[in-house]
């Protein structure tokens, strides 16, 4: 049936989803150009930073593309070469790799940098993919719960090891194409009850934590006393929460770093510092404020032109949208970022494959993941957690580990009518 | 498809939700707080103030009497400092090596990113030798500024002073000054600070995360010029300014003179006063203590507007013109005077011998007792019972003269001086009080006081024949010589025109005429009428009072002269008018009156200083018996031999109750 179409290699594609993409990019680009010290736009040139943008988002667009021209079964196929291959990247990083910043992240190729975390994003989800899709495991055994969490937690391990806490934590989101194929809803609300115990036990003292605990499950208790399984694990689950409050307490001291946690701290507003750790959160805050409804218009920014933002071009991009153009323009950017989510899901919802639908659900959630994260430190609401903001941020690793991650499975889409 | 595809619902549930709280957080960071935008400006903006030139203040004859000089403030940014040579920059100001630091400790603790000022009103010197080295100091600049200077030296409190504002004026003002700015504090400074002090200017820059400045914002847009303040146009004259004051040297009191058609105050004079330009500069804070505190003689009493005088004999022709409007005398009128005037059991002395008395003569002569009858028929015309309202009568038509209301004159801290009504009386004495109870005040003693200012009024009353404008300082406002509006309406006093010759008569022979109580003054070629006081004073030494206009066609000047515990209007007070109007009216005092103004400013009248320590403070029974004691008994008039005056004095020492400058009359309430 495809070998009729006149243009097999685009035949299918989801357009409204590349042309979501280039608007992405073409926002990032408006943006970093405004972001660099107005002294430097004077002239264009490509050793500039939205210079070299241009180039990512150039080259990403020739890479997206000639994906599509590969037959989508080739992912299916190689997935376990791909995982492995990024696997490796990520051990060699840890040996050759450019210290940044703290973090071992980099493997420099002349003048190219680089970052395979950013690449192992889309090898795990392959992987994870091409398991559930062979398998078609329902997670109701441990072990197909240990296998998926092996295929997840062994790149994300060796991140944690780099450190790069963020990239590590997007990992996490591969929880919800998981849930979506049939892993307990349980996980998903011990997830969410392990976050908001984390943050309650910095805010509240851990003695009446323990007593709202014991309450809330001695009612539960109650209401189901004629269940002895029920009765069972929520002992079992009570137990096991304010054991977790201890050992928060207890990793909190010994294993994040200084500045991790005051990152922490400073996000649950328990300390100010308007200098030191606070001072990018405050500042970008105050830059995307300032930009009030309607912003204060293009290359205007002051917060922007001046530098006040530091990190501006890549994690805190969003700082400069906040500030140029407002309220508006963060909702456009916004909205366009929830345009595409929910159009991944709807479209790995329509795929006949399991592999294509697990891909498809992994690359809205890993994308959503960073959305969140991205934005949320940029106003306040998380920590500080070094991750880019997808398309946007400058930085040629992460446009094309994206524009990878979005275009194979455009592909995959478009031969949804296939097996895969 | 399967029973799980409704958990596409729960993902995509979750990113809405998740983008909602993103958005609700923007929208309150972006929309309904403004704090972030507020601190936006003050993280990339830094004001740069120019401040404008204070108006400059002419005399009539457009002679500069208040300009500016140009200062210097230095100014740091402590961030942008970076070490220097510490000594250098403390030679270079002049100041010393431990200044540099505490300065430099204090602006660090202002703000790091403002400029603040370290050190205030470098003189041009200075500003000269820093200029050439300051490029070794970085973080250090100059800010222009400008500050009073006085040519002439005189008018302290006449001008005022300007001084940095305090953080009252800044909450008074409710941020309209803000700190570093300068407001007029006193005097004409404070009168007019809305005219005189311009508007600020103010430059927008923006500057980046490392503090480099990068150039104007928003293109100069928000950015104000300065504007310099407008200059006002002043009445005074400052050649007789200058020659009052001189004459007031060592002395204490006042001189007002008016020009009568205009209202325009041509000398206001106040001693002991100061030179202006000790409160200008970095000194103005220590000066303050040592000349204006510390001056025993109190010459922040603005004595013109503030002091509080008995009008004595100078108020004898406001009680003729009323006596005459209402009909109780005519220019004929003779009263005989037996040396005194017997008011119920008392009798208020006369000093001079004449028997039957005119009007004219009366006035010349300064006849108590011709002023006493005067009043008793003005009292007692609706007969014995109807006292108390005529007396309130009374009291409104001299009120209509200016006496007991202030005249609105255009500076500050004008007082109105004490003229009592009937009511007063009637708390005093209660219901049962006639003429004889007030009497004194016929001849300007007892309860009455006045200001000189309104007693230099009353003259350029009686010079105008019926109506004054409320005297005033400043003629001309801004290049357009605006003048207030009230300063151009004539108040007519209700005395037609024809009363006042036979007044005028009395006051040109008082000066002019062979048995005048002022005829040493008298000044060739110039018909000066006028009228001595000599005043009992309850806490010394009479004070020398004289009061008069010249000449007596077509008036140009109304005076009034008081020194303080001087003795006779007619040695000092007198005298002092006298030049101060020949000067006016010729230009300069000629033949041998020049030997005598010299001889007059080197007289040191300074009343004995009455040590503190040994004050007596009145009781409630003293100030009791006080108050019942009739103030007829205090009153003696005109020549008086100086032993009786000084044995007085001694008397009324245990009395005195502050010092011996105060001018409140013992009974007050």
């Amino acid at each position: 049936m495809q070998q009729q179409q006149g243009n097999r290699f685009f035949f299918n594609v989801d357009w409204i989803t590349v042309l979501i993409y280039i608007a992405l990019c073409a926002i990032g680009f408006i943006n970093i150009y405004a972001s660099v010290p107005p002294e430097q736009t004077a002239v264009f040139g490509f050793s500039t930073l939205y210079g070299k943008q241009l180039i990512y988002i150039i080259t990403g667009l020739i890479l997206g593309l000639s994906i599509l021209l590969f037959d989508g079964r080739l992912f299916n196929v190689f997935s376990p070469f791909i995982y492995g291959g990024t696997l490796l990247l990520l051990m060699a990083v840890l040996v050759i790799g450019n210290k940044v910043a703290g973090n071992q992240a980099w493997i420099a190729i002349g003048s190219f940098k680089l970052q395979p975390a950013e690449f192992a994003k889309f090898g795990t989800a392959l992987l994870l993919a091409r398991y559930v899709g062979a398998f078609n495991p329902k997670f109701r055994d441990v072990k197909s719960i240990m296998i998926a969490g092996l295929i997840v937690g062994a790149p994300l391990l060796l991140i944690m090891l780099q450190p790069d806490t963020g990239s590590a934590l997007v990992f996490l989101a591969f929880m919800f194409p998981l849930y979506r194929e049939g892993l307990s809803g349980y996980f998903l609300l011990i997830f969410l009850g392990m976050i908001v115990l984390f943050i309650a036990d910095f805010l509240v003292p851990t003695y009446i934590l323990i007593i709202i605990i014991t309450t809330i499950a001695g009612l539960f208790i109650y209401n189901n006393r004629r269940k002895q399984k029920i009765i069972f694990s929520t002992i079992l689950v009570t137990i096991f929460a304010i054991g977790y409050l201890f050992l928060i307490k207890i990793a909190y001291e010994k294993v994040l770093a200084p500045h991790q946690r005051s990152r922490i701290e400073l996000m649950l507003g328990l300390k100010t510092d308007n200098k030191g750790a606070g001072y990018n959160v405050i500042q970008s805050q105050i830059a995307i404020g300032s930009g009030q409804g309607t912003g204060r218009g293009f290359l205007q920014g002051t917060q922007t032109k001046y530098g006040y933002v530091p990190e501006q071009s890549t994690d805190f991009i969003f700082s400069t949208i906040g500030e140029e153009w407002g309220f508006m323009g963060c909702s456009v950017v916004i909205g366009l970022y929830m345009f595409l989510l929910l159009r991944l899901v709807n479209l790995a919802e329509r795929q006949r494959s399991t592999f294509s639908r697990v891909y498809g659900y992994s690359v809205a959630c890993i994308l959503f993941f960073h959305i969140f994260i991205n934005i949320g430190m940029t106003i306040g609401i998380i920590p500080v957690i070094g991750i880019p903001l997808p398309l946007i941020s400058y930085g040629g690793s992460s446009l094309w580990s994206f524009t990878i991650l979005l275009f194979i499975f455009l592909k995959l889409d478009s031969n949804r009518m296939g097996f895969i | 498809m399967d029973q799980l595809f409704n958990r596409k619902y729960i993902v995509q549930g979750l990113f809405i939700v998740i983008a909602l709280i993103l958005l609700g957080k923007l929208f309150y960071i972006q929309i309904i707080s403004d704090a972030a935008f507020v601190s936006a400006e003050s993280n990339v903006l830094r004001k740069i103030y120019k401040y404008p030139a204070r108006g400059a203040i002419l005399d009539r004859n457009m002679k500069v009497i208040v300009q500016n000089e140009p200062v210097y403030d230095l100014m740091v940014t402590p961030n942008e400092v970076k070490p220097f040579d510490t000594l250098a920059l403390a030679q270079a100001l002049d100041i010393t090596f431990e200044d540099v630091r505490k300065n430099l400790k204090k602006a660090r603790g202002k703000s790091s990113y403002q400029a603040t000022p370290f050190l205030k009103q470098i003189s041009v010197q200075s500003y000269a030798r820093l200029q050439e080295t300051l490029y070794r100091f970085p973080g250090f600049r100059t800010q222009d500024r400008t500050i009073r200077h006085y040519p002439d030296s005189v008018g302290g409190q006449l001008f005022g002073y300007v001084k940095e504002v305090s953080p009252t004026d800044i909450e008074k003002s409710e941020g309209f000054y803000k700190p570093g700015d300068y407001k007029g504090k006193s005097g004409l400074e404070f009168s007019y600070e809305e005219t005189l002090r311009g508007e600020k200017g103010v430059i927008n820059t923006v500057y980046d995360a490392h503090n480099t400045p990068q150039g104007s914002y928003a293109n100069g847009k928000y950015d104000v010029n300065a504007v310099s303040g407008e200059r006002l146009i002043s009445g005074i004259d400052m050649r007789i300014q200058k020659l009052g004051e001189e004459l007031m040297m060592n002395k204490v009191g006042a001189i007002v003179a008016i020009e009568p058609a205009t209202g325009e105050i041509l000398s206001l004079v106040s001693s002991p006063g100061y030179d202006p330009n000790l409160l200008v500069g970095r000194n103005q804070g220590n000066n303050y203590m040592e000349f204006i505190v510390g001056n025993p003689y109190r010459p922040s009493l603005v004595r013109p507007i503030m002091g509080y005088y008995p009008p004595g004999s100078s108020f004898k022709p406001v009680d003729a013109l009323i006596g005459l409007q209402e009909g109780v005398i005519d220019p004929n009128t003779t009263f005989f005077c037996p040396h005194y005037y017997q008011a119920g059991n008392r009798k208020i002395k006369c000093e001079h011998f004449d028997g039957s008395i005119s009007l004219r003569r009366g006035i010349a002569r300064s006849c108590n007792t011709y002023f006493c009858y005067v009043f008793q028929k003005l009292i007692t015309k609706n007969g014995m019972k109807n006292q108390r309202q005529t007396y309130q009568e009374w009291r409104d038509k001299v009120a209509k003269f200016g006496f007991g209301s202030k005249l609105d004159i255009d500076m500050p801290y004008e007082r109105k001086g004490y003229f009592y009504t009937a009511d007063h009386y009637d708390k005093i004495y209660g219901k049962r009080w006639g003429y004889t109870n007030v009497i004194s005040q016929a001849i300007g003693q007892g309860e009455i006081t006045a200001t000189p200012l309104q007693m230099a009024n009353a003259m350029a009353i009686i010079a105008n024949r019926g109506y004054y404008i409320k005297p005033h300082l400043i003629k001309g406002i801004g290049d357009k010589n605006l003048v207030k509006k009230e300063y151009v309406v004539k108040n007519y006093v209700g005395v037609d025109a024809r009363h006042f010759e036979p007044v005028i008569d009395g006051m040109q022979d008082a000066v002019n005429s062979s048995w005048g109580t002022a005829i040493l003054s008298r000044i060739p070629d110039i018909v000066l009428c006028g009228k001595t006081g000599t005043v009992q004073n309850p806490h010394g030494k009479n004070h020398s009072v004289f009061i008069g206009f010249a000449p007596r066609d077509n008036p140009k000047i109304a005076i009034a002269v008081i020194v303080e515990n001087a003795g006779f209007g007619s040695t000092y007070a007198a005298p002092i008018a006298s030049y101060m109007i020949e000067k006016y009216l010729k230009g300069s005092v000629s033949g041998g009156r020049a030997a005598q103004v010299e001889w007059m400013k080197n007289q040191n009248l300074l009343p004995l200083l009455i040590d503190k320590t040994k004050k007596i403070k009145l009781t409630k029974a003293d100030s009791l018996l006080l108050k019942k004691a009739d103030s007829t008994k205090r009153i003696k008039d005109s020549l008086r031999i100086k032993s009786a005056t000084i044995k007085q004095t001694v008397t009324t020492k245990p009395k005195e109750l502050k010092t011996a400058i105060t001018d409140k009359p013992v009974i007050q309430k």
